[in-house]
C-alpha cells in the first residue's frame, strides 16, 4: 500500500517536473530572444563598423554601394538627425506628458480619469504608420504653407514624434506618482500647504526618478520610432540648417535603403542597428538607474 | 478644498494639459474617420486592391495578411508569455532569475521595431529560409512574435501577482497538486488580466509596419498559404502613399486599423475593470 503510493506519487513528481521544466523554458525564451537578435544584428554589423572604423560615425559622407571600397560610409548627419529629431520631440512632449500625468495623479475626477485613461492608452495602440499618415496630409501641409520649404522636416517629425511619446511619458509618471506614499502628502496638507503647494514642493520631487525615468524611456521610444518619422522628415542625408528642412535618422534610413541594399551596404545598414541597439540599451540603464534611485 | 487665487493658473494649466492630450487624440482619430469612414463599406473590405500603379480597389488581402501575421504571431508568443508568466509567477520567488527575466522582457519591448525588423529579415527570411519561404507572412509573424512576447509576458504575470495567496492554499489543501491549482483556480481567476494581455499583444502586431516592411515580402496578391509574401494593411497603407499617393485608399485603410485599435482598447479596458471590481468582491 505504501508503496503504490510512493509509485504513484513518484510518477505524479515527473509529471510536475515534466511542466515545470517546459514553463521555464518558456521564461527564459524572453532572455533567448535578446541574445538571438543581438547575435544577428552583431554578426551582420560588427565586422563592417571594424573594416570602417571610426569614420563610420564621424564622417559625413554617406554614399552607399554594393563594394566596401567603392562607398563612403560615414553615418554623422544621419545620427546627428536621430539626435536633434529625438531632443525636439521629449522637449515638447515631456512639459505636457508630465503635466497630464500630475492632473491625472492628483487632480482629475474620476470621471475625467475613467476618460483620460483609456484615451492614453488608444494614443499609445494607434499604428505608427497612423500618426505618420496624419503628419503627412496634415502637418505637413500645415507646415508649409506657414514656413514655406517642403513641410517635410525636422519640425514635422517634432510635431508628430511629441505626440507618440506621451503615452509612454504620462503612464510611467502617474504610476511613479500615485506610488508616493499617502503621508508624505497628508503631512504636506496638514501642515496648511495648499493643493497646489503639495503637488510642486512634496509630490513632483517624491515622484522625480520615475518622471525622470519616464523622459528617457520616451527617449528611446522617439529615437526607435520609424514609420512615421520616415513619412513625415523629408530623409536627406544632412545636417539640417533650419527646423523647417528636412532630416533623416538612423530608423529612417535603414527602412528605405534595406529594399535594394545587398552586400557592403546591407552590412551598413546592420551597422547602424547596431547603433540603435546599443543607445537604446545605454537608455534603457539609465531609466533603471534612475527609477531605482530612492528620495531620502 | 477651496482654491487660493494665485494658485488658480498652475491648476487651470495642469487642467489643460489634461484636456490637450484628449483634445489631440479626438483630433486624430476624427480627422482620419471622417475622411476614412465614408469610403469604408463591404466592397472596400471584401474585394480585391487594384493592380499596381492604379488607385481604388479594395483591401482584402491586405486584411487577410494583417490576420495571417497576427495569427501567427499570437500562435507562438501567446503560450510561450503566459507559460513564463506561469512559471515567474508560480514556481520561483522574489529571485535573481525573476529579475533577469523581467529586465530582459523590458529590454526586448524597448528594442526599436526596425531593429527587431533587421533581424527577422537575417534570421526568418535568409536563414531559415527553406522552412519560411524568405519573405512570408510566416517570417512576419515570426518576427512580431518577438515583439508581442514581452507584453504579453509582463501583462500575464501582473495578473497573475494580483491573485490572492488563499485560492492557491485553499486547492492545495484539497488535495489538488501545483498543476491543478495553476490550471483549476489561478489561471482561470487571472484569465482577464490574461487575455487583455494577449490583446495588447494582437494590438501591437496590428499595428506594427517597420518590421513587417523587412520580413513579409508586401506582395499584394492573395496569400495562398503562410509561406507567400503578404502585404498587411499598416504596409498597404504606407504603400500606396509613397508609391502612388493614392490618398482615398490609405484614408480607408487608417480608418479600418483605427477602428482595430478602438475595439481592442474598449475591450481591454472592459475586461480591466470588471477584473478589478471581481477581485475587490472577493
Amino acid at each position: 500500500m505504501a508503496v503504490r503510493t510512493l509509485k504513484r506519487s513518484r510518477i505524479k513528481d515527473a509529471k510536475g517536473t515534466t511542466i515545470e521544466l517546459i514553463l521555464l523554458l518558456c521564461a527564459v525564451s524572453a532572455v533567448a530572444a535578446i541574445f538571438l537578435i543581438i547575435w544577428f544584428i552583431f554578426s551582420e554589423g560588427l565586422p563592417f563598423v571594424l573594416e570602417a572604423g571610426p569614420q563610420f560615425l564621424t564622417s559625413s559622407i554617406w554614399l552607399p554601394t554594393d563594394s566596401f571600397s567603392d562607398g563612403s560610409w560615414g553615418i554623422f548627419p544621419i545620427l546627428v538627425g536621430s539626435l536633434i529629431v529625438t531632443f525636439g520631440a521629449i522637449g515638447i512632449g515631456t512639459p505636457l506628458g508630465v503635466a497630464c500625468a500630475v492632473f491625472l495623479a492628483e487632480i482629475a475626477p474620476p470621471a475625467v480619469r475613467r476618460v483620460l485613461v483609456p484615451s492614453i492608452n488608444a494614443l499609445a495602440g494607434v499604428p505608427s504608420v497612423v500618426y505618420g499618415f496624419f503628419g503627412l496630409v496634415v502637418i505637413v501641409p500645415w507646415i508649409r504653407g506657414q514656413f514655406g520649404g517642403f513641410g517635410t522636416s525636422v519640425f514635422a517629425s517634432w510635431v508628430i514624434l511629441s505626440i507618440m511619446i506621451l503615452p509612454t511619458i504620462i503612464s510611467i509618471s502617474t504610476d511613479s506618482i500615485r506610488a508616493v506614499p499617502r503621508e508624505y502628502k497628508e503631512g504636506s496638507l496638514a501642515m496648511g500647504a495648499t493643493q497646489w503647494q503639495t503637488i510642486r514642493s512634496v509630490m513632483i520631487p517624491a515622484a522625480s526618478s520615475g518622471i525622470i525615468a519616464s523622459v528617457i524611456l520616451g527617449m528611446g521610444r522617439a529615437i526607435g520610432e520609424t514609420m512615421a518619422v520616415l513619412m513625415v522628415a523629408g530623409n536627406a542625408v544632412s545636417i539640417p540648417n533650419s527646423i523647417f528642412a528636412p532630416v533623416s535618422t538612423l530608423t529612417a534610413q535603414i527602412a528605405l535603403e534595406m529594399g535594394y541594399a545587398a552586400g557592403a551596404h546591407r552590412q551598413a545598414l546592420f551597422a547602424m542597428g547596431m547603433v540603435l541597439f546599443v543607445v537604446i540599451m545605454i537608455l534603457t540603464g539609465l531609466a533603471n538607474l534612475a527609477s531605482r534611485r530612492r528620495v531620502t | 478644498m477651496p482654491v487660493k487665487r494665485r494658485e488658480m493658473v498652475p491648476l487651470a494649466l495642469l487642467w489643460a494639459s489634461g484636456i490637450a492630450t484628449l483634445f489631440i487624440l479626438i483630433v486624430i482619430l476624427a480627422f482620419i474617420l471622417a475622411n476614412g469612414l465614408p469610403l469604408v463599406n463591404w466592397n472596400f473590405l471584401t474585394a480585391e486592391p487594384s493592380v499596381w500603379g492604379q488607385t481604388g480597389g479594395g483591401i482584402y488581402s491586405t486584411i487577410v495578411a494583417t490576420l495571417a501575421v497576427t495569427g501567427v504571431s499570437l500562435a507562438v508568443a501567446g503560450p510561450i508569455s503566459v507559460g513564463g508568466a506561469i512559471y515567474l509567477n508560480e514556481y520561483t520567488k522574489e529571485n535573481f532569475l525573476r529579475r533577469i527575466i523581467r529586465q530582459a522582457a523590458e529590454i526586448l519591448a524597448g528594442i526599436p521595431s526596425i531593429v527587431v525588423g533587421l533581424f527577422g529579415f537575417l534570421f526568418f527570411v535568409i536563414y531559415l529560409a527553406p522552412y519560411t519561404g524568405g519573405w512570408s507572412v510566416l517570417s512576419g509573424g515570426l518576427t512580431l512574435a518577438f515583439m508581442v512576447l514581452p507584453i504579453s509576458l509582463r501583462t500575464s504575470e501582473e495578473a497573475l501577482k494580483t491573485v490572492p495567496a488563499e485560492l492557491r492554499e485553499g486547492s492545495l489543501g484539497l488535495g489538488a497538486t501545483k498543476w491543478q491549482a495553476i490550471t483549476t483556480v489561478v489561471v482561470p481567476t487571472a484569465l482577464p488580466g490574461i487575455v487583455t494581455g494577449l490583446i495588447l499583444g494582437l494590438g501591437r502586431a496590428i499595428g506594427e509596419t517597420a518590421a513587417i516592411l523587412l520580413t513579409a515580402g508586401g506582395a499584394l496578391n492573395l496569400i495562398n498559404s503562410l509561406y507567400d509574401p503578404g502585404r498587411p494593411m499598416t504596409l498597404h497603407l504606407y504603400d500606396v502613399l509613397t508609391e502612388y499617393r493614392d490618398t482615398s485608399t490609405a484614408y480607408g485603410t487608417a480608418a479600418v486599423l483605427i477602428i482595430a485599435i478602438l475595439a481592442i482598447t474598449f475591450i481591454t479596458d472592459w475586461l480591466m475593470n470588471r477584473y478589478t471590481n471581481k477581485l475587490k468582491g472577493l
